[in-house]
């Protein structure tokens, strides 16, 4: 027998049908997904069989959070958060709100994507650092008891920026499955204090509900 | 290097490998993709539209619409999964005018008793119809006729058609409907809530209002045990 020589091995493996796949994954998340949204609370929508889809701008999102108290079991003092999808109108609706920030102080309110502060204490937090924020930003809230002498809520007056920066604004209530009724009704009925009575109710396609509706 | 040598001189030509290392790209590429699945979410959620009535006082009391009492059923939603409904006009000092129901697709459940409601009053020469039924079939009438030629029913069309079926008006004809009036309480979650607007889609119901609770009907629903 004669001496094998050991060939070397090329170990060099074609990438390309890889990066093709790859690429492949990358335009179809890139296409069809949409960023998450920073959100200071965590809020589970309801499923339902509803397929309508919200609308794709001018919308004001109402963040009604599902409080627990300290059982675990919602307290019915839900606290709201607001966010717009259009920053260049957001500065604006907070410039219509009556209160003065400095442009440092402004930039950072519309780079946040969700507000939910009393006006009062708005300017303080906005000088925070961005680490502080996101640990004060959960325990506030955009209040919804009137004041005294004053004709609207906060809660009224910022809807009412909005719709005074974008007449056809379109206002989207978010709410948590297990967040009680008495929460919601509280911003229902604010909203219909002020006239603005259609709005949507965001919710997740529930399929398996769905399904059963259709075999009935 | 080797086909720059061999392009000169007029010799054999070689055949060149041109092997492009994808490994880098093909790294990147995951990492971008793991930056696009963390970072994203895939569905976008779904809405639902709901017109609440207004609140303005100003309002004549003839503008309003008075649905006919034997066509009306009222659902009062309570803590946990506990429901109840009312046939008709409410009565509030009869317990037993509140019946239980139930969420689940039994014969208990809130969608048989909305999609069994009968409608109408012999004694004024209306008859009895189930709405839900006639609505059911002129749907189904209307799903077939899209299945056979889908481009007479583009979505627009389609949903204003289910629109007038769900306001009554089935083939020209007006057919009998029936009005809900849920009032959630304070305590109901925001799901059933939503439970039940999408119970008012699948059984066809175009006139349902949200409304509050008044002193009666929490009176009533404490003769049941409910704390309203």
């Amino acid at each position: 027998m004669g001496k094998v020589k050991v060939k070397k091995n090329d170990t060099f493996i074609d990438m390309t049908p890889m990066s093709d796949v790859m690429t492949l994954l990358l335009t179809f998340f890139m296409l069809t997904s949409t960023f998450v949204k920073n959100e200071p609370v965590k809020v589970n929508t309801p499923g339902s069989v509803s397929e309508t889809k919200v609308p794709e701008n001018g919308v004001l999102t109402i963040l009604v959070s599902p409080e627990k108290g300290p059982t675990g079991k919602p307290t019915g003092e839900g606290q709201v958060f607001m966010s717009y999808d259009n920053t260049n109108e957001l500065g604006q609706i907070v410039g219509n709100m009556g209160i003065t920030l400095t442009p440092a102080q402004k930039k950072t309110f519309v780079a946040e994507s969700t507000f939910g502060t009393p006006l009062d204490k708005l300017a303080a937090y906005l000088s925070k650092p961005a680490a502080e924020r996101s640990k004060e930003l959960p325990k506030m809230g955009i209040p919804l008891d009137s004041i005294q002498g004053q004709e609207m809520t906060e809660f009224q007056q910022w809807v009412n920026a909005a719709r005074q920066v974008n007449p056809k604004v379109r206002l989207a209530i978010k709410s948590d499955a297990d967040s009680p009724y008495g929460t919601v009704k509280k911003v229902m009925s604010e909203l219909q204090d002020m006239d603005e009575s259609h709005y949507y109710m965001i919710t997740q396609l529930d399929a398996k509900k769905a399904a059963q509706a259709a075999n009935k | 290097m080797e086909m720059m040598d061999t392009g000169k001189g007029g010799g054999k030509q070689k055949k060149m490998t041109v092997r492009v290392d994808f490994t880098p790209m093909v790294d990147m590429l995951m990492l971008l993709i793991t930056f696009f699945m963390l970072c994203t979410s895939l569905s976008k959620p779904s809405t639902m539209e709901l017109t609440m009535p207004s609140n303005d006082k100003t309002q004549k009391e003839d503008q309003k619409n008075e649905a006919k009492e034997s066509h009306s059923i009222t659902i009062y939603i309570a803590d946990g999964d506990k429901i109840f409904y009312g046939n008709g006009k409410p009565e509030y000092d009869n317990a037993n005018w509140l019946k239980p129901a139930d969420w689940s697709n039994t014969s208990k459940g809130i969608r048989y008793v909305l999609q069994h409601k009968q409608v109408g009053d012999p004694s004024t020469g209306e008859a009895i119809s189930i709405p839900y039924k006639d609505m059911d079939i002129a749907v189904k009438q209307l799903n077939r006729k899209k299945a056979e030629n889908p481009k007479a029913y583009p979505d627009s069309i389609y949903q204003a058609e289910i629109a007038s079926i769900k306001g009554g008006m089935i083939d020209g004809k007006k057919v009998s409907t029936m009005t809900v009036i849920i009032k959630p309480t304070d305590h109901a979650s925001y799901r059933h809530l939503v439970d039940i607007l999408d119970e008012m889609q699948i059984s066809y119901i175009g006139t349902y209002v949200i409304d509050k609770l008044t002193d009666q009907d929490k009176a009533l629903l404490a003769k049941k045990g409910i704390k309203a």
